[in-house]
């Protein structure tokens, strides 16, 4: 059941090794180098390799990032998932050491990234991926100091993502509410899918080590609670909690209650899949002219309250490949032609609830055509918006305690809002 | 925070080895410093600065932290190659496990053990011992690590030195990581041993329930992978485990939640309530679910993994089809996966809206996506009896899009709903000879012309459809011509016209004549025959009614799906295959022995994925339930409709003539063969020993001149001729067999199994490997005795003569399988008596030069431990033939 990679690989976009860890003396860095610039070459520019590769008794498991790729090698029957989601964790704990993780990054910081290879990773057994923590003792050269370091206590401790001793002025907390809106329309208008990834996201400048305790429109823990809920309260479908919060804590008695990291981090995430009104709903009719033109009239309407506005709202026309003299009006916004992406992009800053607006396009189209063509990629229209001050789940911060032992006050700021994830119509 | 590291990559003029060499002796600090990175930044890109070994080993007794991990790092690397040398070093590790600094002692313990020098493990136990101890749980947590490494590379002095009390002493340490690391270690060493090292008892259990609350991510992982290997004792124990386990669903990371579902499952099967088990299904499918917002490598693993349960727990996720609707920008792999469950969820309920995704999928770009998509539109079809009117017509108006590759997907689908609904839908044949032009797929060519046979009857061209395709029948594949075979003699048979009747007499002409696939010929033969002598008969066999085929989107063996399920999250749920197909060794230490489940098939090009190999499913992923098994071909076999034979029991003869079998362990890596890798074993064949070799060149020149030499051995193995090895071009292997003879070239001294054997060729140096001798080739095949000879000899021999020995691991399930597999390596049975509650079984042998051998094996059959006990006038062998006997009764 056990099992641990052999080795980690940074290679660079033809697959050529940047820089690697050895763990277990066990894979040959020729033969997986040889591996993957051949794997590479073959799937060229489409992704359409799995990310679980095998090859002459070694597992290769890898994600892609900007230039770069990081695999894992593996003999045993490791656990994949948790070596996937390292390698993700690995990008997140670079990126917190060089801004980029790039090919150049790495190239300019080869004896941190040894340092950081050696510390995250033991016998290909994933040891620790805070990257907060672990820049307290591997320092890059601005930073380093002269005195012999210990490893900080949150290395080991149960807090394991949290440092004692820090401290701020003014302590402060500011949390957004972000929700993603998926939503999948089908050809004939129906909806076929939609849901809602709701994120809280943290800001903490919090002195000592403070206990925090947050408050939500919970229905079931209002009602554990004996409230009255009076249609306020909403259902979480999944919560998914950063490690910070207490889980046991929350099974027993649905309290969320955590001692948080210092910074920026995902306190949470939730997910609702009830039926969601199309917050902003597009149809597009499309008339091909005698393969010489093709027009494209397309009506966009905001289906939520007057009061909110959506802002930087982004309709994505998929058009064909080989349309040329784009003629297009607007009722509002302005749209423009991106033949990189074989698409019209009608972008509108502000669109209040409740309001209409127009497009009608025209395009010129090659009177010949290749009869033996492939078939076009038939993409769905796109749409991004924002809307602030608004949740589609109704969640409500009732309150954010936070004690430490200090006494000090701390001031929670809270902001809401919500916009587009995955939302396709495919109408054309 | 970024720095230049970069400038030490470029390289100075022709002397760079000896300027480094100077600045690593550089009286200056800062120089030494900057010397060592270089000497790094060189090992980076693949350059050999191992002729630094003392200089850079030099610059290790430093205060310097970033240096000091330099240094070991480059002594992980480079000790290998200077062993002599890396004793250099042992001091200074030795005195830095013993720092005030806990981040420099653990570093100390954490390099030694990935030094996989012997000279070096010898000193590493003092340090362990010390660290293993230490106050700071770093220390501790790095230490516990350590012991799996060194175990791995050199199990007994673990287990002599005590590591393995003092690592399960840690388990109730009081730090949550350093139980998680203690978990791993232990779990890895128990994986790689026979014995019973690490067991979870109710005690440990409620520890490491509660360490899972305090400990990383990553320790959260470890520990509920290896409680997921705990039987609950009873319902109630499996209820409290799951309970203490499912505030885990919640965790951010996906690893600790699908190890979280993986434990769930396991004790779920222990749950009677059927309301707790309907409770945790409601409580599974939002986490899972939630995997697949995840980033697509993650989604994908879930995905496979979610295939599985599905399978065992199809309520979970029924209501949630539609979460495995296919986004748009969803990479290739996961649209693929999303299809396998789609079809799995599948439900009268759902079909409606799930055929309009898959017809939505069909006119996608990615030809093999689409070919998916129709074709899960046709094992609907097959699954969902009311839904198959309705796949069907959309079947259809694909078919009218005129896309070739969706027309022939399509018509491969229809041949097989021809099969699941006889005599339904035939109505739409007339819509589908339209296409026949433009099918140029043997498979889809073949599914139309089984069509076009099994209903010639219905179409009145039929003949002249076939005859369409007469003409071009000799470059035609295999698989098309044996299709276009039957169909024209179930067209005689059902119309004994005169047009068909020539057809018959050219096709018959054609399939024995100028042909050389012998299916092909027999199958023509065999119809001739039937067709000459009686009409009538040829007409019960060809035009029987074959048996319905069923849908198999269920499709994993039951037992293999238990075991998949026990490994929820590791490769094997994502290869959906048992460890042991792709896992190449469990432990480093001992001799290599990759027993490769594709020694052939994967050429360094051909990098299959195991997971879309055999296991993606072509047409003939229809099987039939009935027992016979003929007609479980992708196209429905006729040959085996005739004479009721299994299709794979003919062996194809493009073949390759040299013997195949189970693979062979390598005994010459490509690693180090440059390129030449050498798989071998000894094997016995028609009472002689062989040699059989693998020869496989991944170096990039032809390899020709081979010629082989045994070093002296105790039974005086040596080559009966010379070895014969064409030449190997790159990227080819061959098997060959060399006779072997015994009593040659016999060694002196103490009896040992090491085979030493020297290889070269005319473009390489002479290549040296070590293999083990087995000894049960030797055993010969006129050792069957008669019980009274048995029991003469056993008389005869002294006592002194009889040695036993106890397997204490080994189980003998089937008493009638070991007695056969025994018998197939010329160990006879004899006989067998009752002895209180266990059984004995006595067996005979002969060795080389007639020397016999008398077994008694002592066991109770289903429960380990088997005692061995020969009696034989040559009893210095028995440390072999009780070698041999364990192999062949654990194998």
């Amino acid at each position: 059941m056990s099992g641990a990679a052999s080795a980690l690989f940074l290679l660079d976009i033809k697959g050529r090794i940047l820089v690697w860890r050895d763990y277990r003396g066990d894979v040959s860095a020729i033969e997986a180098e040889r591996f993957f610039t051949k794997l590479i070459d073959k799937q060229a520019d489409e992704q359409s390799q799995d990310p679980v590769v095998y090859d002459n008794g070694v597992t290769y498991m890898f994600i892609q990032h900007s230039n770069i790729y990081l695999v894992v090698a593996a003999r045993q029957n490791c656990n994949a998932a948790s070596l996937l989601f390292f390698l993700h964790r690995l990008v997140d704990v670079f990126k917190h050491y060089f801004e980029e993780l790039e090919e150049e990054s790495l190239r300019d910081n080869f004896v941190v990234v040894y340092e950081l290879l050696d510390e995250i990773m033991d016998f290909g057994y994933p040891q620790y991926t805070e990257a907060k923590i672990l820049s307290e003792f591997i320092k890059t050269d601005a930073y380093r100091m002269e005195v012999t370091q210990r490893p900080p206590m949150a290395v080991t401790n149960a807090v394991s993502w949290r440092s004692e001793g820090i401290s701020y002025k003014k302590n402060e907390v500011f949390l957004d509410v972000v929700e993603s809106v998926n939503i999948l329309v089908n050809s004939n208008g129906q909806l076929v899918r939609s849901d809602v990834v709701g994120a809280l996201k943290m800001r903490t400048f919090l002195s000592g080590m403070p206990e925090c305790k947050l408050g939500l429109n919970d229905r079931v823990l209002l009602e554990a609670q004996g409230r009255t809920t009076k249609g306020k309260a909403i259902d979480l479908e999944d919560i998914k909690f950063h490690q910070c919060v207490r889980l046991a804590r929350f099974e027993n008695d649905r309290t969320i209650s955590f001692i948080p990291p210092d910074g920026s981090f995902d306190l949470m995430t939730y997910r609702l899949s009830t039926q969601v009104k199309p917050l902003v709903w597009v149809e597009a009719n499309v008339e091909k002219h005698s393969k010489s033109r093709i027009e494209i009239m397309v009506k966009a309407r905001s289906q939520f309250k007057e009061r909110s506005t959506a802002t930087n709202v982004e309709i994505e026309l998929p058009v064909p490949v080989d349309a040329t003299n784009p003629n297009v009006r607007t009722s509002m916004g302005s749209a423009s032609y991106a033949p990189e992406k074989d698409a019209l992009i009608w972008k509108i800053r502000s669109f209040p609830g409740g309001k209409e607006y127009m497009l009608r396009a025209e395009f010129r189209l090659p009177s010949i055509t290749d009869e033996e063509a492939a078939p076009e990629r038939k993409a769905p229209i796109r749409v991004k918006f924002e809307i602030p001050y608004f949740t589609v789940s109704g969640i409500q911060v009732r309150y954010l305690k936070i004690i430490e032992k200090s006494g000090y006050q701390a001031l929670p700021w809270v902001r809401y809002i919500t916009m587009a994830g995955e939302y396709e119509l495919r109408l054309i | 925070m970024s720095r230049n590291d970069s400038k030490y990559f470029s390289t100075t003029k022709k002397g760079e080895i000896p300027e480094l060499k100077e600045e690593l002796n550089s009286q200056y600090k800062d120089k030494r410093k900057d010397a060592v990175k270089k000497v790094i930044a060189a090992m980076t890109v693949g350059k050999d600065v191992s002729s630094l070994f003392t200089d850079v080993v030099n610059c290790m007794q430093t205060e310097n932290l970033e240096l000091k991990k330099l240094v070991y790092l480059y002594l992980i690397n480079y000790a290998k190659s200077q062993p002599d040398l890396a004793i250099l070093a042992v001091n200074t590790f030795v005195k830095d496990s013993q720092d005030p600094n806990p981040l420099i002692r653990a570093l100390a313990v954490r390099t030694m053990g990935c030094i996989r020098v012997d000279k070096i493990t010898e000193y590493l136990c003092d340090p362990l011992q010390r660290c293993l101890k230490d106050d700071d749980p770093y220390v501790r947590k790095t230490a516990a690590i350590c012991v799996a490494k060194l175990y791995d590379i050199n199990a007994e002095l673990v287990e002599d030195r005590g590591f393995l009390e003092s690592l399960k002493d840690l388990i109730s340490d009081n730090n949550p990581m350093v139980v998680a690391n203690a978990v791993a270690a232990l779990a890895e060493i128990q994986d790689n041993s026979s014995r019973p090292i690490f067991e979870i008892t109710t005690h440990t259990l409620s520890k490491l329930l509660t360490a899972l609350n305090e400990c990383t991510e990553w320790g959260q992982v470890f520990i509920l992978d290896a409680l997921s290997r705990y039987k609950a004792a009873d319902a109630r124990e499996a209820e409290n485990i799951v309970e203490r386990v499912t505030p885990r669903l919640q965790h951010a990371n996906c690893a600790v939640v699908l190890s979280a579902v993986k434990m769930i499952l396991q004790q779920m099967e222990l749950i009677t309530s059927t309301d707790v088990v309907r409770n945790l299904c409601k409580k599974m499918a939002p986490p899972l679910v939630t995997l697949l917002s995840a980033e697509p490598e993650i989604q994908y693993v879930a995905l496979r993994n979610i295939n599985l349960i599905v399978q065992r727990r199809p309520t979970i996720l029924a209501h949630e089809i539609k979460v495995f609707f296919c986004k748009y920008n969803d990479p290739i792999y996961v649209k693929m996966e999303k299809l396998e469950i789609m079809i799995k969820l599948a439900s009268d309920r759902n079909i409606d809206q799930v055929l309009l995704e898959f017809k939505e999928y069909a006119t996608e770009v990615d030809v093999d996506f689409v070919r998916k998509a129709v074709r899960a539109i046709g094992r609907c079809a097959i699954k969902l009896e009311r839904a198959a009117e309705r796949c069907i017509s959309v079947l259809l108006e694909l078919i009218k899009i005129k896309v070739n590759y969706v027309v022939q997907e399509a018509i491969i689908v229809i041949k097989d709903i021809f099969r699941r609904y006889p005599n339904t839908y035939e109505s739409i044949i007339a819509t589908l000879c339209e296409s026949l032009d433009t099918l140029d797929e043997p498979e889809a060519k073949a599914s139309m012309i089984w069509i076009i046979g099994e209903y010639a009857e219905r179409i009145d061209n039929a003949d002249e459809l076939l005859e369409s395709f007469l003409e071009s029948f000799p470059e035609e594949p295999a698989l098309v011509q044996l299709q276009l075979l039957t169909a024209t003699v179930k067209l005689f048979l059902k119309k004994p016209t005169e047009g068909p009747q020539q057809m018959i007499q050219v096709v018959l002409n054609n399939a024995t004549m100028e042909t050389d696939n012998p299916d092909l010929r027999d199958r023509a033969y065999i119809y001739w025959r039937l067709l000459s002598t009686d009409p009538e008969a040829a007409k019960d066999v060809v035009l029987a009614e074959k048996p319905v085929i069923t849908d198999d989107s269920n499709n994993l063996d039951p037992s293999l799906l238990d075991e998949l399920l026990v490994n929820i999250a590791t490769l094997s749920s994502v290869y959906h295959k048992p460890p042991e197909a792709f896992v190449t060794r469990t432990h480093s230490s001992a001799q290599k022995t990759e027993d490769d489940e594709y020694p052939d098939g994967i050429e360094s090009e051909s990098s299959v994925n195991p997971a879309n190999g055999p296991g993606s499913p072509p047409t003939s992923s229809y099987t039939i339930p009935a027992s016979p098994p003929p007609a479980a071909a992708p196209v429905p076999d006729l040959l085996g409709d005739l004479i009721g034979m299994d299709n794979n029991s003919i062996v194809p003869l493009d073949q390759p003539a040299t013997p195949s079998g189970p693979p062979l362990p390598i005994v010459l890596p490509a690693s180090t063969g440059q390129g030449l890798q050498v798989s071998a074993q000894l094997t016995r064949r028609d009472g002689q020993v062989f040699y059989s070799m693998l020869f496989e060149n991944n170096s990039q020149v032809p390899l020709d001149g081979f010629m082989i030499q045994f070093n002296k051995n105790t039974f005086g193995l040596a080559a009966a001729g010379p070895l014969q090895v064409p030449q190997l071009q790159p990227g080819t292997s061959t098997r060959i067999l060399l006779p072997m003879v015994m009593f040659q070239n016999m060694s002196q001294g103490p009896p040992s199994s090491v085979l030493q054997v020297a290889l070269k060729n005319n473009q390489q140096p002479v290549w040296y490997f070590n293999d083990k001798i087995l000894f049960h080739v030797f055993f010969t095949e006129d050792g069957r005795m008669e019980r009274a000879t048995f029991l003469e000899t056993w008389r005869s021999l002294p006592d002194s003569n009889e040695v036993s020995k106890d397997f204490p691991a080994i189980v003998i399930g089937g008493v009638d399988a070991t007695v056969e597999r025994l018998a197939a390596s010329n160990i006879f049975f004899i006989a067998k008596r009752k002895n209180a509650n266990q059984d004995v079984f006595y067996f005979s042998a002969k060795l080389p030069r007639g020397i016999p051998l008398l077994v008694e094996l002592t066991t109770a059959v289903g429960n380990p431990g088997v005692k061995c006990a020969i009696k034989t006038p040559s009893p210095e062998m028995s440390t072999f033939i009780f070698e041999a006997i364990e192999t062949l009764l654990r194998s």
